[in-house]
């Protein structure tokens, strides 16, 4: 690893101060897992390093109120998968955190650092290739080994974002509050997620002289249960070929709302929404689950080596339906 | 470019010291403080044989900044129970072959003390959830879930740190 400052600010405001100008050079650093892993491997190399889990005014508390429940940025994946507010109100989210990374790495990883976390394309991934996505002029996978590849093009770079929680929150329509030079700002995670572009190659519109200070998830509808299926290449500790949150609130013996996202399949969490259509005021059966999963495959585009995900995607849907549709199952 | 001040608690002693920025938790423990018994594996945070307790917590010290330890506590296996003893976990590991080459096995029993102290009576599928970041390729694991459920039984039932010598 390259040799780099290491700062460690008392307030936000001193935080982001440091990293103003900064451009890349001058990086936050939480629990430090994937940015440590870019820079090991040579892909992140900046001059400076941002302490900012000593920040009194950023936190790791979960906590409800009115407007729903309030995640600090700093709160890691292994509070989320233990937390009985996140697990009676999110479930989703708790499945995610709990099928992410290693135990180990949950201790250290932090929701915030979680959602910018970077694409595990092999082409990104490696020093000796200059993709696109590190601001070369090509996609080496679109055309190359492509098989944990994107299934729906938004951009130049076919790489898929990494993030389980991602798309359990998309699913759960949560959103994140920001701070930067320009004071505070909140931006649904629908937004946060944009498709990188010629000029931002990045997998969301996070300023480098931004902070997440924390994570809003609106309270559930009645009746509503989540859930989040993950399909990997063996059994725990792996990214997600293909990941699926489904949230679905009932309105007596029918569908009142659905929210389906798929992890895995573009460069930003990716939401079904022909499939939720579909769904609404429907009574709730296997052929209508089936339905809903081939209208959200509908448009995908797959790869040379990626066509696999279009079946995993479609049966993890079809489970995740049966699953917070079925009867007796605990609410959420 | 500057090194900086660190303090860490490492098994109950306060260490302070100079460190580069860059320079890994595992680093610090193996080169600076000559604590040998966390073994570098892959150095990319997917074995988990470099695995340390930090405030109790286990971690990755191939994962974790010296810097970011600063002023928090360190477990390594030599702190887990006193010179010469050994913890109720790392006697379960012995007596019921929790371990072939031996690689693994710090950062294993490291994982199931800081499980134990979680969760004192873990089903099987919980032990397996837990030490899922830890890699093991000589006992196929069966073993290892069988020590960790030896331990909980021995440390509900009081086991203390033993003696290492009556073993040999």
């Amino acid at each position: 690893m390259r040799r780099f400052d290491y700062a460690s600010p008392a307030t936000i405001d001193d935080a982001l101060a440091l990293l103003a100008g900064g451009d890349g050079a001058v990086r936050p650093l939480a629990g430090g897992t994937d940015l440590l892993t870019l820079m090991k491997a040579d892909i992140a190399t900046p001059e400076r390093l941002i302490d900012i889990k000593r920040l009194a005014e950023l936190d790791d508390a979960i906590a409800l109120d009115a407007d729903g429940l309030s995640i600090g940025a700093l709160a890691t994946l292994d509070d989320l998968e233990d937390d009985p507010l996140v697990r009676q109100l999110a479930p989703a989210l708790a499945e995610a955190a709990a099928a992410a990374a290693s135990p180990q790495l949950r201790n250290m990883a932090t929701i915030g650092g979680n959602l910018l976390q970077r694409p595990r394309c092999w082409y990104f991934r490696s020093s000796l290739v200059h993709c696109w996505l590190k601001g070369g002029t090509e996609c080496q996978a679109r055309d190359g080994e492509n098989a944990l590849h994107a299934l729906f093009d938004q951009s130049p770079c076919v790489a898929v974002h990494p993030s389980d929680l991602a798309t359990a929150l998309v699913a759960l329509d949560a959103s994140v509050r920001l701070r930067g030079p320009a004071g505070e700002r909140s931006l649904s995670l629908g937004e946060f997620f944009a498709p990188p572009t010629d000029d931002r190659r990045t997998e969301n519109v996070l300023a480098p002289d931004e902070l997440i200070l924390s994570v809003r998830i609106p309270p559930p509808a009645d009746n509503a249960r989540g859930t989040y299926l993950k399909a990997m290449d063996r059994k725990v500790w792996a990214f997600a070929l293909v990941g699926v949150a489904a949230t679905v609130a009932r309105d007596g013996d029918r569908i009142g709302a659905a929210r389906i996202v798929l992890g895995g399949v573009a460069q930003t969490p990716w939401r079904a929404r022909e499939a939720e259509d579909l769904l609404v005021g429907q009574r709730p059966d296997a052929d209508l689950f089936a339905r809903a999963a081939d209208a959200a495959l509908a448009g995908a585009a797959p790869l040379a080596d990626n066509g696999y995900k279009i079946p995993l995607a479609r049966t993890l849907i079809r489970r995740a339906l049966a699953a917070v549709t079925a009867d007796g199952a605990p609410p959420a | 470019m500057a090194t900086v001040p660190v303090t860490v608690t490492v098994n109950g002693t306060e260490r302070t010291t100079e460190v580069e920025p860059r320079t890994l938790l595992v680093y610090f423990l193996r080169d600076q403080l000559g604590l040998t018994g966390t073994h570098i594996g892959c150095q990319t945070g997917q074995c988990g044989a470099c695995t340390v307790q930090l405030d109790g917590e286990a971690v990755k010290s191939c994962m974790v900044l010296t810097v970011q330890a600063e002023g928090h506590a360190v477990t390594t296996i030599e702190g887990l129970a006193p010179a010469g003893t050994l913890h109720p976990v790392q006697a379960a590991f012995w007596e019921e072959h929790g371990l072939q080459c031996g690689y693994c096995t710090p950062g294993m029993v490291l994982t199931a003390e800081a499980l134990l102290r979680d969760d004192p009576d873990p089903d099987d599928h919980t032990i397996r959830h837990a030490i899922e970041g830890n890699l093991c390729r000589c006992t196929g694991y069966q073993s290892v879930v069988q020590s960790v459920r030896v331990a909980a039984t021995r440390m509900a039932e009081g086991a203390q740190p033993e003696p290492l010598l009556r073993r040999s």
